[in-house]
C-alpha cells in the first residue's frame, strides 16, 4: 500500500507563489483547522476521563487481598472478597480460546497468503472481514447452542466460553497474521526455493521465522481484544463464587463477569467493580504494550 | 529433485534440520502434502464455522418461530402477540442507537481522522493514531461503568438544557432525571466506534492521490481547500463503509447499552425518556442467564436477527472497501 505523504505536499510554502490568499477563504482554512483539532481534543476526553476514573476509583478495592481472595463467603457489606478466582478464570478460557483460534488462524493466514487462489481464497478472506463484525454476544449464542446440541441444557463450561471467544479471535489473528505474511519479500522464497527447499519447509523456516515478531504482536493484540470481552462469557459460562479451574465442567467466573455483577449488586460491589476493571485495564494495556515493544524490537528490516 | 551437494547459504538453517532439508525428495513430497492439506483445511474450517454459527442458531432458533403465541405468552417477560412483535421493538432500540452513535461519531471521526492525516505533525501522525487505536482496546464493560457512573451525571445537565431549549420537538422532549435514556447510550456507543471509522477513514485519507493534493495546491487553494477538493471527494466511499463498519459494531454491543439504558418495548422517538427502548443484544444478556427452554429460543431467535442485520451491514461494507481497493488509483 502506497502511502502518500500530504505533509510533504503542504510543507512547499505554497502561499509564497501566490498574491495573498483572501480574508474570506483564510477565516474558513482557519475555522476548519480549528474544528478538526476541536474534534482531536474532544475524541481524548473519554480517554483520559476513563482512564482517570478507573485508576482513581479503582486503586480503592485493588490491593493484594483483592488479587489473592475469592469471594467464597463474602455476603452484604463486607468489603473484604477478591477477584482471583475470576483472574483464573479469564486467563484459563483466554488461553483455552487462543489454544483454538492460533493454530487456526495462522494455518489459514498461511492458506490465503501462500496456497490460496481463485474464488475459495476470495470467498475465504472476504468471510474473515465480514466474521470481525460477528457481534459478541452472537458468538456467545452460538456457542451455547453447539455445547447445548452435544451435552446437553444444562451444561456449563469454561470450555464454551472459550469457543465463543475464538470465534471472535481467529478472524483477528487470520487478519493480522496474513498482513505480515505478506510484508515477506518474494525473493527470500524464491532464494528458498532454488536451493531445492520444500515449500512446507521454506514457509515454516523462512516465511514464518522472518515474520514471527509481527505474528507475535498480532496474536498478543487479538488476546487483548478478547480478553476483555463481556457478553459471551456472561450467557455462557456465567458467575462463581469460588475458584474453577477445570475448563471441561462447571461455571467459572471472569474478570469482565465480575466487574459487571459486582456492579450490579451496588454497594460495595461497585467498588469491587472498578477494582476489576482497574486490573482488567492493566492486563490489556499490558498486553497491548508488549505487542507494541516487540513489534518496535524486533520488526524487519525491510519493513518500510 | 534435490541435489546431494548443496550450495553453500549464509543464513543457513539449524543443523538439525538440515538433514531433513536436503533429505531424500519424497519425506519434502509428504511435508508439502500433509502442510498444504492442513492450511487449505484451516480455511475452509472458516467457512464452516460461520455456516455453523447460522446453522446452529436457526436450529436453536426453531422452537420459538413454529411454537403458537398462547405458549409463547406462558414467558413471563414475553408480553408481545407474536415472535414478530416481540423483536420488532428491540430491532428497533437496536437500529436507533445504533444510527444516533453514527450520528455522534462519524462527523467526530472525519475530523480526527483529517487531524491524523493532514493537520498532526507527520512524526506525530503515528503516536496519535495509536492513541485513538487504545479506545478499541477497552473492554465493553469498562465502557459500560465509565457511561453509567461518570458519564451520565456529566450528560445530565446537557440533557436538561436540551429538553428546555429544545423541547419542543418531540426527540428531544420530557426528560426525566437519571438520563438513562438512549441518548445516552448511543454516546457510549458512539465513543465505542470512534476507533474503527477512525482508522479505516484515516487509512483511505492518506491514500489521496498525491498528484491531486499538489495539483489542488498548485491551484493556490487552502488546506481546507485541499481537504474538499482532493481528499474528501477521493475518500467518500472509504467514509461510507467506515460508518457502515461502526454500525455493525454498534448494532452488536451489549453491555454498554445494558449498563446505561433503562429498559422499554416501545416504538418511541423521544430520545431522552427513560423506560422506552431497548436493542437485541442487551436483551438477550439481561434475559439469559435466567432463561430455560422456550425462552431460550425466542432469545436465540432475537440473536439470529441480530446476526442477520450485522451480517449484511458488514458484507456491504466490505464490498465497497473491497470494489475501491480495485479502482483506487493510489495502489
Amino acid at each position: 500500500m502506497a502511502v502518500s505523504t500530504s505533509q510533504d505536499v503542504a510543507a512547499v510554502p505554497a502561499a509564497l507563489a501566490f498574491p495573498p490568499v483572501s480574508a474570506g477563504r483564510r477565516f474558513v482554512d482557519r475555522f476548519a483547522r480549528s474544528i478538526i483539532a476541536i474534534a482531536f481534543a474532544v475524541a481524548l476526553i473519554p480517554l483520559i476521563s476513563l482512564l482517570w476514573i478507573v485508576i482513581s476509583r479503582g486503586v480503592k478495592m485493588f490491593s493484594w487481598d483483592f488479587l489473592s481472595t475469592d469471594m467464597v463467603g463474602v455476603f452484604g457489606d463486607m468489603t473484604s472478597g477478591g477477584a482471583v478466582h475470576a483472574i483464573v478464570g479469564t486467563l484459563l478460557i483466554t488461553g483455552a480460546a487462543v489454544l483454538i483460534s492460533v493454530p487456526l488462524g495462522l494455518l489459514t493466514a498461511i492458506y490465503l497468503v501462500e496456497y490460496g487462489r481463485g474464488p475459495l481464497a476470495r470467498a475465504i478472506t472476504f468471510l474473515v472481514d465480514v466474521m470481525t463484525g460477528i457481534p459478541s454476544i452472537v458468538a456467545g449464542l452460538f456457542a451455547f447452542a453447539l455445547f447445548v446440541l452435544i451435552f446437553g441444557p444444562a451444561y456449563r463450561a469454561g470450555l464454551m466460553g472459550a469457543v465463543a471467544l475464538s470465534v471472535l479471535m481467529t478472524p483477528v489473528v487470520v487478519r493480522s497474521v496474513e498482513e505480515m505474511l505478506r510484508l515477506v519479500p518474494n525473493e527470500l522464497r524464491e532464494a528458498s526455493y532454488a536451493l531445492g527447499v520444500p515449500k512446507w519447509l521454506t514457509i515454516i523456516k523462512v516465511v514464518l521465522r522472518t515474520s514471527v515478531a509481527g505474528i507475535v504482536t498480532g496474536i498478543m493484540l487479538s488476546i487483548a481484544r478478547v480478553i476483555g470481552e463481556t457478553a459471551p462469557l456472561l450467557i455462557t459460562v456465567g458467575m462463581m463464587t469460588r475458584m474453577n479451574t477445570n475448563i471441561f465442567d462447571g461455571r467459572m467466573a471472569t474478570l469482565p463477569v465480575f466487574a459487571y455483577t459486582e456492579y450490579s449488586k451496588g454497594g460495595v460491589g461497585i467498588d469491587r467493580a472498578w477494582a476489576a476493571a482497574l486490573t482488567l485495564i492493566i492486563i490489556v494495556m499490558g498486553l497491548n504494550l508488549i505487542a507494541r515493544l516487540i513489534a518496535r524490537k524486533f520488526s524487519p528490516k525491510f519493513n518500510r | 529433485m534435490l541435489t546431494d551437494n548443496p550450495p553453500k547459504v549464509s543464513k543457513r538453517p539449524a543443523g538439525r534440520d538440515r538433514v531433513e532439508l536436503f533429505a531424500s525428495g519424497n519425506k519434502g513430497r509428504w511435508g508439502s502434502r500433509i502442510f498444504s492439506g492442513l492450511s487449505h483445511g484451516a480455511g475452509i474450517f472458516i467457512l464452516i464455522v460461520l455456516a455453523a454459527v447460522a446453522a446452529f442458531l436457526v436450529k436453536e432458533a426453531w422452537p420459538a418461530i413454529t411454537a403458537p403465541t398462547e405458549e409463547l405468552q406462558q414467558i413471563s417477560w414475553f408480553k408481545a402477540d407474536s415472535l414478530m412483535g416481540y423483536i420488532a421493538p428491540l430491532v428497533f432500540g437496536t437500529l436507533l442507537s445504533s444510527i444516533l452513535a453514527l450520528v455522534i461519531a462519524v462527523p467526530l471521526s472525519i475530523g480526527i481522522a483529517l487531524f491524523i492525516s493532514h493537520y498532526a505533525p507527520r512524526r506525530l501522525a503515528q503516536s496519535l493514531g495509536y492513541i485513538i487505536d487504545l479506545l478499541a482496546a477497552i473492554p465493553s464493560v469498562v465502557y459500560g461503568l465509565w457511561g453509567a457512573l461518570w458519564l451520565l451525571p456529566i450528560l445530565d445537565p446537557v440533557f436538561k438544557w436540551l429538553t428546555n431549549n429544545l423541547g419542543f420537538i418531540p426527540l428531544f422532549a420530557d426528560y426525566q432525571a437519571p438520563a438513562k435514556n438512549v441518548l445516552a447510550a448511543s454516546t457510549v456507543l458512539a465513543v465505542m466506534i470512534l476507533p474503527i471509522i477512525t482508522a479505516v477513514s484515516r487509512e483511505v485519507f492518506l491514500q489521496t492521490p498525491r498528484l491531486h493534493e499538489e495539483a489542488a495546491l498548485a491551484l493556490g487553494a487552502t488546506r481546507w481547500e485541499l481537504i474538499r477538493m482532493a481528499v474528501l471527494p477521493f475518500g467518500r466511499s472509504g467514509v461510507i463503509s467506515a460508518a457502515m463498519l461502526g454500525l455493525g459494531r454498534a448494532l452488536g454491543e451489549t453491555m454498554a447499552v445494558l449498563m446505561v439504558i433503562s429498559p422499554g418495548f416501545l416504538f418511541s422517538f423521544f430520545l431522552l425518556k427513560p423506560g422506552q427502548h431497548q436493542t437485541i443484544a442487551a436483551n438477550i444478556a439481561a434475559q439469559f442467564p435466567e432463561a430455560s427452554g422456550l425462552s431460550v429460543s425466542v432469545l436465540i431467535a432475537t440473536g439470529l436477527a441480530l446476526f442477520v442485520f450485522t451480517f449484511l451491514v458488514n458484507m456491504a461494507a466490505r464490498a465497497i472497501i473491497a470494489r475501491r481497493k480495485d479502482f483506487s488509483g493510489a495502489n
